[in-house]
């Protein structure tokens, strides 16, 4: 009786402008998440807040939403990785839980991000970057994971197409996602249509098309104990297997270009604790903040031999139908980035996944799904199993 | 009446917009300013650095020495920016790279008179001291 379950998710829609203060959104994924779990305030032992910061001007958000949630006085505070903040959450609610200090712990993840400009916004982010060293010249996190791309073509002959393929994808799923903030197809032509949006340059070799964008959300997960699980939940999701790694934040200092070692160190990670291999898994959710990450992606969990992930999205393998689903609910590139939140989500699909509940997007019968869930420029990396009984 | 004590702000000159002004490795700005690119060295263990630092995570120890950045290295990856963060504008298009010297890989721009075709992954070329329009320094790669 000491595994690990998530036993509730919640999200709001991901969108532009949201329409309230961050409290008001983190109450959104919060009361979904509490209503799934089919539980209530006071059954939740400590609170994770999970974001990037610099975008509010709240300093300590995990005191304000203590308070709006009613989650005082119960112990509260902030935990932060760039985009893959909430996954980090979900590592430290284990934590908490596995050590018997809490039994249900909440990890909150939030990002507002859409009250500040695009160019501000990637000022803000270059900073997650190396101030001291590399902001100074100018940089951004497109041109960092462009970089990445270039390397990644050289190398193995990936091309624009195949990158442009992956956000079709996307697109495919996107419209089906209701919480998504882009729901419209994208047509694999738009992207050698000089005049459509989506093939704007923004740093080469990427596009406007190859980029996620920045939207406003909330998600929320509640992680409990075997015998709280089992005591709440109908259908509790086990956590199997938890790995995450970090890497030299300054560009000088990685070995590679065509791939993440955090991820490929994550993943090793967490297919050892949950002792299985890539080919094992029947559903994953992957930080496609580019359409590059997701192709870097495939090769870094396993899923396919380094220079061959262009081969799995040209051979439509990671569609729902595919041998390994990968993104079905339409990725970052559909639903939006808003950091904090983004790992959250990513977790909520494969939650609903396993249990069968994830309506239009729903896999066949998928019994062990993998979460990976980058931030900055693969700084830190996690990557999460989850099965079902 | 006592005197203000003075700040060694050197780095706010570090390239087009610096988020640094205080650090221990100020004299990397001064020998730019001399037209070198410095890299520095742990002189208990040996331990390599760019970018320069002042203690060395090997040993813990906090004696460095500069050693100049000289000869070539080879392009293992660039981007050319066509949209740019708040500050660098006036700056586009820009491209940054990462060069490997052996010892030690950098991270910068590529010299901007060096046409888009000459740009191979792989190429060799060389680390230059750089002043911008405005005063600030930087340093850029050029062909080797
Ligand atoms: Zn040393």
């Amino acid at each position: 009786m000491d595994r690990v379950a998530i036993i509730g998710v919640g999200q709001s829609a991901f969108v532009r402008g949201y329409p309230g203060s961050i409290r008001e959104l983190a109450f959104e994924g919060f009361k979904e998440a509490l209503e799934d779990a089919k539980i209530s305030v006071s059954d939740i032992g400590a609170s994770i807040v999970c974001s990037a910061p610099e975008y509010d001007k709240q300093r300590s958000p995990s005191g304000v939403f203590a308070e709006y949630l009613g989650l005082t006085p119960q112990p509260t505070f902030y935990l932060e990785s760039l985009c893959s903040s909430t996954s980090m959450g979900l590592r430290m609610a284990y934590s908490l839980v596995k050590s018997g200090l809490h039994d249900v712990v909440a990890v909150l993840g939030f990002q507002k991000m859409s009250e500040i400009s695009s160019a501000e916004s990637q000022e803000r982010m270059g900073r997650g970057a190396d101030i001291q060293w590399e902001s100074p010249f100018g940089t951004m996190m497109p041109a960092y994971y462009a970089m990445f791309a270039k390397a990644h073509m050289e190398k193995y002959g990936t091309t624009l197409e195949d990158m442009a393929l992956v956000r079709v994808k996307s697109a495919t799923y996107g419209q089906v996602n209701e919480k998504a903030l882009f729901r419209k197809p994208v047509a694999l032509e738009s992207f050698s249509d000089p005049e459509h949006f989506m093939s704007g340059p923004v740093s080469s070799p990427l596009r406007v098309g190859d980029c996620c964008a920045n939207a406003d959300g909330s998600s929320c997960l509640i992680v409990a104990s075997e015998e709280k699980a089992r005591s709440f939940s109908q259908k509790p999701v086990w956590i199997l297997g938890l790995g995450a790694a970090s890497a030299s934040v300054n560009m000088s200092g990685r070995d590679i270009f065509t791939g993440l070692a955090v991820a490929r160190q994550a993943g090793e990670q967490a297919y050892k604790m949950a002792g299985i291999e890539p080919k094992d898994v029947d559903v994953a959710e992957v930080h496609d903040c580019f359409t590059i990450s997701e192709i870097l992606a495939y090769e870094d969990l396993g899923f396919a031999e380094p220079g061959e992930g262009k081969d799995l999205i040209k051979g439509k393998e990671t569609y729902r139908e595919g041998s390994i689903p990968v993104n079905v609910d339409g990725g970052l590139l559909s639903k939006g980035h808003p950091i904090g939140a983004t790992g959250g989500s990513q977790i909520r699909t494969i939650v609903l996944e396993l249990r069968g509940e994830a309506g239009e997007m729903q896999v066949k019968d998928p019994k062990i799904g993998l979460v990976h869930n980058i931030g900055g420029v693969g700084l830190y990396g996690t990557v999460s199993i989850l099965g079902r009984e | 009446m006592s005197k203000k004590k003075e700040i060694d702000d050197r780095f706010k000159r570090f390239g087009t917009v610096s988020f640094t002004s205080v650090t221990k490795v100020n004299d990397f700005i001064d020998q730019l300013d001399q037209g070198k690119v410095m890299g520095n060295r742990c002189v208990e263990c040996g331990m390599v650095f760019f970018p320069p630092r002042a203690d060395c995570y090997k040993c813990l120890a906090s004696n460095m020495e500069w050693f100049e950045i000289k000869g070539t290295g080879k392009l293992v990856t660039y981007s050319k920016l066509k949209f740019a963060p708040v500050g660098f504008e006036d700056d586009l298009p820009y491209s940054i790279a990462v060069v490997d010297f052996g010892d030690c890989k950098i991270f910068g721009r590529i010299a901007s008179d060096i046409p888009d075709e000459d740009v191979q992954i792989g190429m060799a070329m060389k680390t230059a001291a750089n002043k911008l329009p405005s005063g600030q320094l930087n340093y850029v790669f050029t062909k080797a």
